[in-house]
């Protein structure tokens, strides 16, 4: 009754409406990431929301079908679903939080893949209500497509914006609770914004569940961590307890003390090591990856166990007057180098909170008073800093950050990273002085897989810099856990080595290579069936080094900045003898990250298709597929500016991330530069192509293709010399870079759906199922593109896409 | 409900008398299909170690590795929601963010430990007791130290219930080993370690060896084997607990 009276009046599209659930949509996928790379592992993260994404698929899929009803009760629906969106995004996300599923035991347990299809299933639903609410909007108000759409895009790029603010000021938990009471605001909103009669009616109904929900005890939103995590393992120890918990977009930092049983985190330690660590703080970062804030009281002899590692070995060899240590962690980096009596030392991290730990809230315990003398502490991105400064050092130290455990699972595969590339190395061995040193310490993992990359990249960086001949400017050596790799500008001496080699006998660790080593010098201390990593050194800097590669069962060749993929060592050849021995011991040779990208685009595209085919199947069944062919030029059309748009996004996101040295404000300057500029031309779109589809938005297309070809000649040189900006002037030259592509990606959503609009309206909601489905696949897609090809072919693909739409005509049957 | 209050005394017991009766012919029933699983679990671990050759130089466990591992009632050491799956090979939750280890890898540790009868061994992190228990049944001596408190009570209980008694227990840290009943013969670490604690090292008999599997809670990435000469030098070898060479054509 209430509900026929709305649609009795003259109602008005809730664009505001549209913007602010559009923002909350997009800033709870983010937030999803977050919560599910603390509860869980990152790479479960990837695929689950991945996969809840298709409920824009769903949406558009079941709107196509119920077209005829859900018009005429359109305030209704709006109001119904943005309503359900809010409440879903709290509800849905608390029970998948307490499903029984472990990640780590889907391999011997089948019942753990109904807990996965579960965690999807739930955590669609919100996407679902969301995309319903935005596609009613489109099918109801098809003559203001466009602007609509502006509105839904704008919002996004907020709601981008918005939740990364707000990852800096609230923990993600309290976040969820306030994205569920914007849903529902959303709501409310909308009633007084379409015009309905008598709102106050209807606005109690869902203002109700909207204070319950700001009220709820905050009990229930405590994360669930898994219990196979670092942080909840040790907490389980007698004696552990969390000292502080604190979060932003790069992560929540959990501070544990134990005064029962001591921390000892030493990773890679010599077993002639004589010396127990001092008393440590275990610093995770999302529940993993511990590292140590060590107490130094200013007396070296409490650390002499840093001089054990194999990261000390640069020190041993000559003294550096300037080191440059990317990635300050925990500290124990400076520690050592303080412990070898290095008088300047610029150390780089990037996350502001461990800065304030170490420095700051615990600077009596890390020793900051003693440290601080001769050290600078730069809060930066490593090669953000490196291209911003001019300084030389004699040693650059690159330290072991990241989890052995994470590492080893392969997890890290899909996160693009530019520390280990190519160029990368290029860059540091540029900032060494003429004797200066590359330190790389890595953990190790059997058989060896990044050791021996890290060997390739620094071989091809060495060349790359105009040097003949690499093998004698290159030494490695390993312990049973770590490896370090030293890589200098000009050859090692014969002082040099001899230094190596005592420090390596007396720490019983093993030389990997150094120039002029004899074969028996290998696999001595920490034996190994065979002496894999001299054999894999020397095999890569001999002649047949593309041989070795290519036989060698791990991917192994360098990554590049344009494919940024260092911990993929996926290699296709040789799943099938990785699988039969997975479960006998040889399950840590499968690479997961690889494997997990393939089966959610598996089950991204087999969703996808159910989701398209279906509703034509109906149409034709009630005999309503009458259009010549006409759906398959709007599938193709949708399916195209969907795959399109996220590979451009994604890509220009890689590229800008180098530049912005930053890769949370980079995600904020790209993704909202993006967002926005595209609704604005989509709020633009009708005015600008006047009615003539076809040829001026093909026109457009070829300015689009145009200006991305430009930009993919001159960004590497234009980003070269703005190195040295500022941070907003970086970010407002990334920003004026994306306004005219984004404006002119904008264009196609709207001007297609328009036309679709007047000649085929039940096809709108199929179109933004289509377009939902193909954004999905497509982000996919273009990580997978970019570990094979590399980032400038996803562009490419993405222009090709481009120009092709240009060529589907849609006004015309 | 209302009608079960009418219900005199004997007829309550009748059934439970039944339940009783049946639910010992159960356990009888169930000792003997534990004891053919686990039978059958053997043959697996067998066939497994044949087929993938592990890293022992040779293509067979010691016997006696496997009779230890075919007394030890593996269903006494996991939580009674996993009995079931007591004895398929594969490592199983115990609660506290804990595993009982995959039969195979106990296997394959147990054997490199190369133990002789009387052999005294130390473990650093009891879980469940049952890499104890396997140690026990080969008629060495154990001394085994757990970190989290209600798991190393449990075990201990677990351990004095099964009749382990050449077994002791205790609750703390392992870093500083067993100093009062060192030298060992072997040292079994299953407790994740970034580094190997020197006194554990200090307190290995020469000759001694001591194990350590590498990885995460369901998956052991290598293992790494201590080992101390007769003259008191340490090497260690890195173990892959399958065969599998790097190189397409290497072998």
């Amino acid at each position: 009754m209430v509900r026929e009276r709305l649609n009795s009046q003259q109602l008005r599209p809730p664009v505001f409406a549209v913007m602010l659930i559009s923002a909350a949509a997009l800033a709870y996928e983010i937030l999803l990431m977050r919560l599910f790379s603390i509860i869980q592992w990152h790479h479960f993260a990837y695929m689950v929301i991945s996969l809840a994404l298709l409920g824009y698929g769903v949406s558009g899929a079941l709107l196509s079908l119920a077209h005829r009803w859900t018009s005429p009760h359109f305030a209704g629906l709006f109001v119904a679903n943005a309503a359900l969106f809010g409440v879903s995004t709290v509800v849905c996300f608390l029970f998948a939080q307490r499903l029984p599923f472990n990640t780590l035991e889907m391999i011997w347990d089948l019942t753990q893949w109904t807990y996965l299809l579960w965690s999807y299933l739930l955590l669609f639903i919100p996407f679902f209500f969301a995309a319903n609410s935005i596609c009613l909007a489109f099918s109801r108000f098809d003559a203001q497509i466009s602007r609509i759409y502006a509105f839904d895009l704008m919002g996004a790029g907020l709601g981008a914006l918005g939740i990364i603010a707000l990852l800096y000021w609230l923990s993600p938990e309290a976040i969820l609770r306030w994205l569920g009471v914007a849903g529902l605001l959303a709501a409310v909103f909308a009633l007084w914004e379409m015009n309905a009669p008598r709102p106050w009616r209807i606005a109690p109904w869902v203002l109700i569940p909207a204070v319950l929900l700001s009220l709820l005890p905050h009990d229930w939103f405590v994360l669930q961590l898994s219990q196979y995590k670092a942080l909840s393992q040790t907490l389980q120890i007698s004696g552990a307890r969390l000292l502080s918990q604190t979060s932003n977009p790069m992560g929540v930092l959990s501070l544990v003390a134990n005064d029962r049983i001591p921390f000892r985190l030493a990773p890679g330690l010599s077993l002639h090591n004589p010396h127990e660590p001092p008393e440590q703080l275990a610093l995770f970062i999302d529940g993993d990856a511990p590292t140590a804030i060590t107490r130094f009281t200013g007396d070296k002899h409490e650390i002499g166990y840093l001089d054990y590692q194999t990261s000390a070995l640069p020190y041993h060899l000559a003294k550096p007057d300037r080191l440059l240590i990317l990635g300050l962690g925990g500290g124990s980096g400076l520690l050592q180098a303080k412990y070898h009596d290095v008088e300047r030392i610029d150390a780089v991290e990037l996350n502001p909170r461990i800065i304030e730990l170490l420095t700051l809230t615990h600077a009596d315990f890390s020793g900051w008073p003693q440290l601080q003398i001769g050290t600078s502490i730069h809060e930066a991105e490593a090669r953000g800093y490196i291209s911003s400064h001019d300084d030389r050092y004699d040693l650059i130290q690159v330290s072991l950050l990241d989890s052995a455990g994470a590492g080893s699972a392969g997890v890290h595969a899909l996160n693009e990273g530019y520390l280990y590339t190519r160029e990368a190395l290029q860059d540091y061995l540029i900032r060494l002085t003429t004797d200066g040193m590359l330190s790389i310490t890595r953990w190790i993992k059997l058989p060896p897989r990044d050791g021996l990359k890290l060997f390739a990249t620094a071989i091809e960086a060495l060349r790359e810099s105009g040097v003949e001949a690499p093998d004698q400017r290159l030494m490695m050596i390993r312990g049973w856990n770590t490896s370090t790799l030293l890589v200098k500008k000009r050859p090692f001496t014969v002082q040099e080595i001899a230094d190596m080699l005592t420090f390596c006998d007396s720490r019983a660790f093993d030389t990997v290579y150094y120039p002029g080593m004899h074969a028996s010098r290998a696999n001595r201390f920490n034996i190994l069936q065979q002496a894999y990593f001299y054999e894999g050194a020397t095999a890569l800097l001999g002649n047949r080094a593309e041989t070795y590669q290519a036989e060698y069962k791990f991917q192994i060749e360098p990554a590049t900045d344009d494919r940024p993929y260092f911990f993929n060592f996926f290699k296709w050849e040789s799943l099938p003898e990785i699988l039969s021995l997975y479960r006998r011991g040889g399950f840590s040779l499968l690479e997961l990250g690889y494997p997990v990208l393939l089966l959610t685009l598996l089950q991204a595209i087999t969703a996808s298709l159910v989701l398209i085919l279906l509703p034509l199947w109906a149409f034709r069944q009630k005999g309503k597929l009458n259009l010549a062919g006409y759906h398959w030029r709007v599938g193709g059309y949708f399916l195209a500016i969907g795959l399109a748009y996220l590979f451009i996004e994604i890509a220009f996101l890689q590229k800008f991330i180098l530049f912005l040295a930053h890769p949370i404000y980079a995600v904020a300057v790209v993704l909202c530069g993006f967002l926005i500029f595209s609704g604005v031309g989509s709020f633009y779109s009708q005015r600008i192509v006047n009615g003539k589809l076809f040829h001026s938005l093909s026109r457009a297309m070829l300015w689009l293709i145009a200006i991305t070809l430009l930009y993919l000649q001159i960004l590497p040189d234009l980003f070269d010399h703005l190195a040295d900006l500022p941070g907003a002037a970086k970010a407002l030259v990334s920003l004026t870079l994306i306004a005219p592509v984004a404006f002119l990606m904008g264009l196609p959503f709207p001007l297609g759906l328009s036309k679709v609009a007047a000649r085929a309206p039940r096809l709108v909601p199929w179109a933004w199922g289509i377009n939902g489905c193909a954004s999905l696949l497509s982000s996919i897609l273009a990580s997978l593109l970019a570990i094979h090809l590399g980032f400038n072919l996803v562009v490419i693909a993405a222009l090709l896409l481009y120009l092709g739409i240009g060529l589907i005509p849609l006004e015309k049957a | 409900m209302f009608a079960a209050k009418r219900l005199s005394l004997p007829a309550l017991f009748v059934p439970l008398i039944l339940i009783a009766i049946l639910a010992t012919a159960g356990r009888g029933l169930a000792d003997e299909s534990h004891a053919q699983r686990r039978a059958e679990m053997i043959h697996l671990i067998e066939a497994d170690v044949r087929r993938t050759s592990v890293y022992l130089k040779r293509s067979a466990l010691d016997p006696r590795v496997l009779e230890a591992l075919a007394q030890v009632p593996r269903h006494e050491f996991v939580p009674s929601s996993e009995v079931s799956r007591a004895y398929q090979n594969r490592p199983l939750p115990i609660g506290h963010g804990q595993t009982i280890s995959q039969p195979y890898i106990v296997a394959i540790m147990t054997d490199l430990l190369g133990l002789e009868a009387g052999a005294r061994v130390l473990e650093i992190g009891t879980g469940s007791g049952y890499q104890a228990a396997v140690l026990a049944a080969l008629d060495t001596r154990v001394w085994t130290i757990e970190i989290i408190e209600p798991l190393g009570l449990e075990a201990a209980e677990r351990l004095q219930r099964l009749g382990y008694d050449r077994i002791e227990t205790r609750i703390g840290d392992g870093y500083y080993g067993w100093p009062e009943q060192a030298p060992f013969d072997a040292i079994v670490v299953t407790a994740a370690a970034d580094h190997i604690p020197p006194p554990l090292i200090k307190q290995l008999k020469p000759g001694g060896r001591m194990i350590i599997p590498v990885g995460g809670r369901f998956q052991v990435q290598q293992l790494v084997m201590v080992e101390k000469t007769t003259e008191g030098k340490t090497t260690t070898r890195q173990i892959l607990p399958v065969r599998f060479v790097p190189l397409t054509r290497a072998d």
